[in-house]
This record gives structure tokens, C-alpha cells and sequence, in this order.
């Protein structure tokens, strides 16, 4: 593997500290395994890397009425195990699920995901519909950034020199449900072509009176598709709406083409899996 | 930067390591500790043949900087036989003739026990999922599949 200075960081103090200290072109290590595959592969070549994997206080995840923290180091298979996350934030454990392989989810963390900021996390759809919060701690102190606020490009964040130290997300109602899919070639240890994400609460009367969507892979970062969600709110969830709603989304995609598929391909699989992460979506709200 | 000295638990004992901070756990166990069941295929975590459990979970150790394995518990194919008395997932893979070339075969068999210690009686399908982060180009998995599901079964 390329050379490179290692420091482990116990304490996210101490990781600042570490970023400051050592200037420009640093890189945090969480799970590694976007992070050490970049430096193997990709010629990336940072100046020096902070180890966060022995910072106990990133590995927290637990949940009361208000909502979910989940630390940044937490893993990938402790989300999608996790009993709370099954019931209540179910996009997210679909996202959290499909991550790589077995081996992946035993290693990557939620927080790795976020800030690798490619638009095909398979986490970063759920996130968004589930109107996760980011918080993050540097040397000027904390702050909190909505996560569709957070991505500024592929693989660029809103951070400087700073760290996130947790994911926050709001209870959802016991009238809404989530569901995240993905469609990518090979079923394991591949990244999506396009991932869809579909929030909903429904009313007394089953009419929707919330919907949120966003999108995997087919722009820059994720995406939410507000044409979608208006064509889907206020009404009651049947086939043909949700139809409605996949052909707005596909108009609101910009993919490009490459080897995981056609932008014409991509778009037809953002109608279509759209519709049908609405009609998963809509199911689970009503129990 | 300075090599630094640290220690890592492999297969129930200490080992101190005297390397690079950025060497992948994989290196120091095959190069320093001449454990030279796990294997590097790819590198980047693709093909799983360098899969050793991490506190009975299984990683690719390829993508884990030794440094951050010290604390841990680690185990190696090395370890899973008990004295000369083969573990039965081994036993199994004999057995069952599931092994050809055997570049795959470490990792494959860490990754089926670590598999029935977390779910023991797995669907074909399950077991199929179970594996898929270890690649064989020789056997078509078929024979691997029925060595595991004779072990969750027995």
C-alpha cells in the first residue's frame, strides 16, 4: 500500500486536534473501506490519515421518542440488526442492508458513507427522505447540517477540517412508513446504478399527507425529486398515482452513462423503481 | 514514518509487531507473523479472500490498518482447528470435495462459520447470500454450499 503518516485518534477532540496540527491534505479513516480502496487504487495520496476506529464515543446508536442518534463510526450491520431501525427507519435498513458483502457491513460505518459522498451510498437516499440531521465538531466548535445541505458534489462535503460526530433522525409518526431499493447488476459487493428512496405519512382518510423522495446515483449527489413528492401528496396512494409520481421523478433525474448503465437506462429505472418504492413505502405506513 | 511497535491477538495469543502504521492487517499477518492462510486476491475487498474474523466477525483484512486490530480478538484459518482435530466446517469441505485450487478456501470457511454462528440453520438462499463476499473461480460453489448446509443440519 502507498506510504503513508497514520495517527489513531481516541477522542474526537483528539482528532481535531490532529487535523489542525497537521494542516492541509489530511483524510479520516473510519471503516476503510472506501478510504484504503482510493489510496490502493485510486492514487489518492493524502498528505497523512486519522484513524477514527478507537474513538468510543462515534459508536453509539440507540433511539428514544424523539428520534435516532447514530455515531459515526456506528457499522453497517449494527443498523440493519437493529430492532428500531427495522421497524421505525426501515429505508434506512434497507440502505444500511445491501451495503457491499457480509465482510463490507462488518466494517463500514454509516458516517464513512455519508462523508464519502458518492451518490450512490446506499444510505444517503434513506437519510434524506428520513430528514436526518448531520452534526459535526471542529476546532470553531459544533454545528448541524440538514444531510441534503451536506453534499456539495461527488465525494465533496460541506466539511473543513472537521468531523461528524453523529447522525441525528426525527421519530417518524406511526402513520409513515420508508423503503429504499436499488437496482445494480451483480446482487452483492456492487454499487447501485440508481437507488430510490420513498418517505410517506398517511392520513385518517389514507390520503398522503407527507411524501418524501430522493435519489440515488442519477446526479451529482443525491437527490430529493420534489416534483415527485408533490405529485404524490394530498391524495390517496393507488397504482396510477404512483405511476404519476415515478414519471415526475424521471424527469427530475440527470444521470450520466457508464458501465452500470445507460442515462436513458437509468431514467427508465428511476420511473419504475420509484413507482414501486412508493407503493413499499405505503404499505409498511399502513402496518 | 517511524515503524511503531504494537500488539495483536491473533488465534488466542499476543503477538508484538514492530511495522509501518499503515501496514493492512493482512500484510503483517501473512509478512510478520508468517500466518500465510489468508490471501491477497484483489486488495480492495472484492473477492474475500483475505477474510479473517475481528471478534468473531469476518472482515477483509486487506482493508484493515494493523494498527486498528490491536485490542482485538483476530482469527486466522490457522486458528479454527482444535490441536491436530480439524474444525467441522473444515472437515466438512473435505468431505464434501469442495476445494480445488484452494486460494478461496480460507476464507470461504471462515466466512461459513462465522455464517452459522449467526444464523444456524440457514436457507440454501441464506447460505448463498452468506458466502457471497468470497469469490471461487474453481468449484461453481455448489459443493461449498452442501459441505455448509451438512454442518448447520448436523
Amino acid at each position: 500500500m502507498r506510504r503513508f503518516d497514520y495517527y489513531r485518534a481516541i477522542s474526537v477532540d483528539e482528532a481535531i486536534a490532529l487535523l489542525n496540527e497537521h494542516g492541509e491534505g489530511g483524510m479520516l479513516l473510519s471503516g476503510g473501506t472506501d478510504l484504503l480502496v482510493q489510496i490502493k487504487e485510486a492514487g489518492l495520496a493524502p498528505a497523512y490519515v486519522v484513524g477514527l476506529s478507537g474513538i468510543d464515543e462515534l459508536r453509539e446508536l440507540r433511539s428514544n421518542g424523539d428520534g435516532l442518534h447514530i455515531g459515526a463510526g456506528v457499522l453497517m450491520h449494527e443498523v440493519a440488526s437493529d430492532g428500531t431501525v427495522q421497524a421505525q427507519y426501515s429505508a434506512l435498513c434497507d440502505g444500511a442492508g445491501v451495503v457491499g458483502s457480509r465482510q463490507t457491513r462488518n466494517m463500514a460505518t454509516v458516517g464513512g458513507n455519508v462523508c464519502n459522498a458518492a451518490p450512490s451510498a446506499d444510505t444517503g437516499p434513506p437519510l434524506s427522505v428520513l430528514d436526518a440531521t448531520v452534526h459535526v465538531a471542529g476546532g470553531g466548535g459544533t454545528r448541524e447540517v440538514a444531510i441534503d445541505d451536506f453534499w456539495t458534489g461527488p465525494g465533496r462535503t460541506v466539511l473543513d477540517s472537521e468531523v461528524v460526530t453523529h447522525i441525528t433522525v426525527p421519530a417518524p409518526p406511526a402513520n409513515a412508513g420508508s423503503f429504499y431499493e436499488r437496482h445494480t447488476p451483480r446482487q452483492i459487493m456492487d454499487i447501485a446504478a440508481v437507488g430510490t428512496a420513498v418517505y410517506v405519512e398517511l392520513d385518517g382518510d389514507g390520503n398522503c399527507s407527507q411524501a418524501r423522495i430522493a435519489l440515488g446515483a442519477v446526479a451529482p449527489t443525491v437527490v430529493r425529486a420534489p416534483a415527485a413528492e408533490a405529485a404524490l401528496s394530498g391524495g390517496p396512494i393507488t397504482a396510477a398515482r404512483a405511476a404519476e409520481a415515478g414519471r415526475a421523478a424521471a424527469g427530475e433525474a440527470t444521470p450520466i452513462s457508464d458501465q452500470r448503465g445507460s442515462a436513458e437506462f437509468r431514467t427508465h429505472l428511476v420511473e419504475v423503481m420509484t413507482t414501486r418504492s412508493i407503493l413499499h413505502a405505503a404499505e409498511r405506513a399502513q402496518g | 514514518m517511524a515503524k511503531q511497535i504494537f500488539t495483536l491477538n491473533v488465534n488466542g495469543r499476543d503477538h508484538e509487531v514492530y511495522t509501518e502504521p499503515n501496514q493492512s492487517l493482512l500484510e503483517v499477518v501473512r509478512d510478520e507473523l508468517r500466518l500465510t492462510g489468508a490471501k491477497e486476491g484483489c486488495g480492495t475487498g472484492d473477492c474475500g479472500a483475505c477474510t479473517v474474523l475481528v471478534d468473531g466477525r469476518i472482515v477483509t483484512s486487506c482493508l484493515v490498518l494493523a494498527p486498528d486490530a490491536a485490542g482485538r480478538e483476530i482469527t486466522t484459518i490457522e486458528g479454527l482447528a482444535d490441536g491436530e482435530k480439524l474444525h467441522p466446517m473444515q472437515q466438512a469441505f473435505i468431505d464434501h470435495g469442495s476445494v480445488q485450487c484452494g486460494f478461496c478456501i480460507p476464507g470461504m470457511i471462515l466466512s461459513s462459520v462465522a455464517l452459522l454462528e449467526e444464523n444456524p440453520a440457514p436457507t440454501r438462499d441464506e447460505i448463498r447470500r452468506g458466502i457471497a463476499g468470497n469469490l471461487c473461480r474453481c468449484t461453481g460453489y455448489r459443493k461449498i454450499v452442501e459441505a455448509i448446509e451438512s454442518v448447520a443440519g448436523s
